[in-house]
């Protein structure tokens, strides 16, 4: 098998995935004073904290490659190349957005980009990447499929369904598991059975791994991993970061399942941004200087995109009526 | 090219090689396809034609029907086969939260050309869970096409238009209708289009209006009444979403009196709809109030003798006719009326 050494990966590399890492905090910061604004509908699930799982998943992805998310899903969704400025215009219910508006924060697609879309429903990605495999396998290309999820999602029978009807068919699909240790507010230590997500793979006959979802490179190691090997067609696999969100289940949740104390000490010892830019910093691949760059030119990136949104026009409320077929 | 006599299930595997043949990307997925070509012959042939694109899957429902939905979503058509209608309850969530709702809250960017296929209906002592003919849940689902076609010509022209059509599009085929046989164009491009209802009968006294293996008994219930002079129009919807009220209320218009039959029961079904929809485009052409015909109101039970009571017979049909027919023609009456009524009057209660 193919060991792909993380710390060869180019310097370019590296600073591509502190750039979007940095990208998706502060999108996710800026979602979240926007909703405290009230100008958001509705509600918002943010990740951060679960950065490195997804930009480090993200990284062994080929532009081709098929991407399901999750109603917690607007960092897979801009890991794997969208546009924040149509991804603020749909979390802003605007005319311009992804969606037109129509499907919102939960439920931002990219066609263009192979992002087969978030999900409301968790679990209801799990299907439909089997979907995905059967048609790559039917087309015959290298493409691959792969589905993120939490570990609230892993109880759903669909994960079971999925994973075994993968195995069978040996379908080209990654199984990401990003483990943020809470479903919803329901601990995953009382909730999941059997010691850990990954190591389900063992009754699939199908390889598990776990790693340190605060550790991008890690994570980008095993997750290339598990993707070469779908690519190859030898079947697919489950990866389990093991990450945290220091938000809570959605915005405005009062989080009285944990303490503030858990989530602070994560921050202070696993930030995975922290992490890297530390990391960065010691291979001289970057200087403070260049790395407070990065974030300025985040900053610039994501006012520009809310500009757009904001200015954006509302749809015409009969624009309800549209999409709902091709031929009507 | 001809036209021969062929069952609903050589029709069927018929629409299905032909366009398998014609699309590559056209593929059938489903559980126990290929040891008997499928479990009512539906696929007889195929698996020997086409051994990649006929997928024996275990039994996960769930993942069968999204493995449609994504595989529609990536570029193919798949016929998803869902062995008894019964059993879409366990893939509910991706029939009603994905499969119709893709396209809607992606702004259009989704398109899902898979047709799903499922056998309903009752009579054969299936009992509960393999009997019931469940339309309705899905006609109440915006984002789904719904067919249920009687005549072998029809399952074959709509299964194809079905195939080609880029939305998804809810399949039921009756289990009493596998063997039922008719005339079938051998032509690769004899296509039923969505949404046109067919006149199997002509009438000018009362219009029933049916689907599926109800067309049966309407049928059955117009040859008796004929001989007793009523001279009944059938209707046989076809599609159930998108339905045609044109050519209901053209009908409607001459006979004046409905009677709706189909084998789903009565409350909340399909019959409903229709009988609404009359009510308020053509009130005023009406002479009798709308009757519905159906299923009791309780599940499907088992032993043939409580199977039969509990469903809708030719019997049924012919009182609901006989009922409807009592009421006296009001098109002499308010014609009479109207050149009564002053103007100003006439105005106010249009």
């Amino acid at each position: 098998m193919a060991y792909i050494d993380p710390y060869a990966m180019s310097p370019e590399k590296k600073i591509a995935l502190l750039e979007t890492m940095v990208l998706i905090r502060v999108f996710e910061e800026r979602v979240a004073t926007l909703f405290a604004q009230q100008l958001i509908p509705g509600f918002v699930h943010l990740s951060i904290g679960q950065e490195a799982s997804t930009v480090g998943s993200c990284a062994a992805l080929r532009p081709d490659d098929y991407i399901v998310s999750t109603h917690r899903g607007h960092a897979h969704i801009l890991a794997k190349g969208a546009d924040p400025k149509y991804m603020f215009a749909e979390c802003l219910g605007k005319k311009t957005g992804y969606c037109k508006g129509k499907g919102g924060s939960m439920h931002i697609a990219d066609f263009s980009k192979n992002i087969l879309g978030a999900n409301g429903v968790v679990g209801g990605g799990f299907p439909i990447i089997i979907g995905a495999g059967f048609s790559i396998k039917l087309r015959k290309t290298d493409q691959v499929g792969m589905v993120f999820f939490g570990d609230g999602a892993s109880n759903r029978g669909t994960f079971h369904e999925a994973c075994n009807m993968a195995a069978v068919f040996k379908l080209p699909i990654v199984f990401v598991c990003e483990n943020n240790m809470y479903a919803s507010t329901s601990p995953a230590s009382k909730m999941v059975a059997g010691g850990s997500i990954a190591g389900r793979a063992h009754a699939y006959g199908i390889p598990g791994f776990i790693t340190d979802g605060s550790n991008v490179l890690a994570v980008a190691e095993v997750v290339q991993e598990a993707v070469d090997r779908a690519r190859r067609g030898e079947g697919p696999s489950i990866v389990e970061t093991e990450t945290y969100r220091y938000k809570g289940h959605f915005e405005g949740d009062k989080q009285k399942y944990r303490t503030q104390d858990e989530i602070q000490n994560y921050r202070m010892t696993r930030d995975p941004i922290d992490r890297f830019e530390r990391v960065l910093q010691e291979e001289g691949i970057l200087t403070k200087t260049a790395i407070k760059e990065i974030w300025a030119a985040a900053h610039t990136r994501i006012e520009e995109a809310v500009r757009f949104a904001m200015e954006s026009p509302l749809p015409e409320p009969e624009e309800a009526l549209d999409d709902v077929f091709v031929n009507p | 090219m001809g036209v021969r006599d062929l069952s609903c299930s050589l029709a069927m595997a018929e629409a299905l090689a032909e366009e398998m043949e014609r699309d590559p990307t056209v593929f059938i997925i489903g559980e126990d396809l290929t040891a008997h070509g499928g479990i009512f012959g539906q696929f007889r042939g195929l698996p020997e034609r086409f051994p990649d694109r006929i997928i024996d899957t275990p039994i996960s429902e769930t993942s069968i029907v999204g493995a449609g939905i994504g595989a529609a979503l990536t570029g193919m058509r798949p016929i998803i086969d869902m062995h008894f209608a019964d059993f879409v309850t366990t893939a509910m969530d991706e029939i009603v939260n994905q499969m119709a709702k893709l396209r809607y809250m992606s702004g259009g960017q989704a398109k899902l050309p898979l047709v799903l296929w499922a056998p309903d209906g009752a009579g054969i002592s299936a009992a509960a869970q393999h009997s019931q003919s469940v339309e309705s849940w899905f006609i109440h689902t915006p984002g789904l096409k719904v067919v249920a076609p009687f005549e072998p010509a029809d399952v074959k022209g709509l299964l194809k238009a079905a195939i080609r059509d880029d939305d998804p599009v809810i399949f039921f085929q009756h289990k009493r209708l596998f063997r039922w046989t008719g005339p079938v164009a051998e032509h690769h491009e004899y296509l039923v289009p969505l949404g046109k209802a067919l006149i199997k009968r002509h009438g000018s006294d009362v219009t029933i209006i049916t689907y599926s293996r109800m067309t049966y008994e309407c049928l059955e219930a117009a040859r008796i009444l004929a001989q007793q002079g009523i001279q009944a129009e059938v209707i046989d919807l076809r599609t159930l979403k998108p339905f045609d009220m044109e050519l209901i209320a053209e009908s409607l218009r001459k006979t004046r009196r409905a009677v709706i039959a189909h084998e789903a029961c009565l409350t909340g079904g399909f019959g409903a709809e229709i009988a609404a929809r009359i009510g308020e485009e053509l009130f005023e052409h009406l002479d009798a109030p709308v009757l519905r015909v159906a299923a009791k109101d309780v599940p499907i039970p088992f032993s043939p003798v409580l199977e039969k009571f509990v469903l809708p017979q030719a019997e049924d049909i012919l009182n609901a006719v006989r009922t409807v027919m009592k009421y006296p023609s009001r098109a002499v009456t308010r014609a009479c009326s109207i050149t009564k009524t002053p103007r100003s009057k006439r105005r106010r209660s249009g």
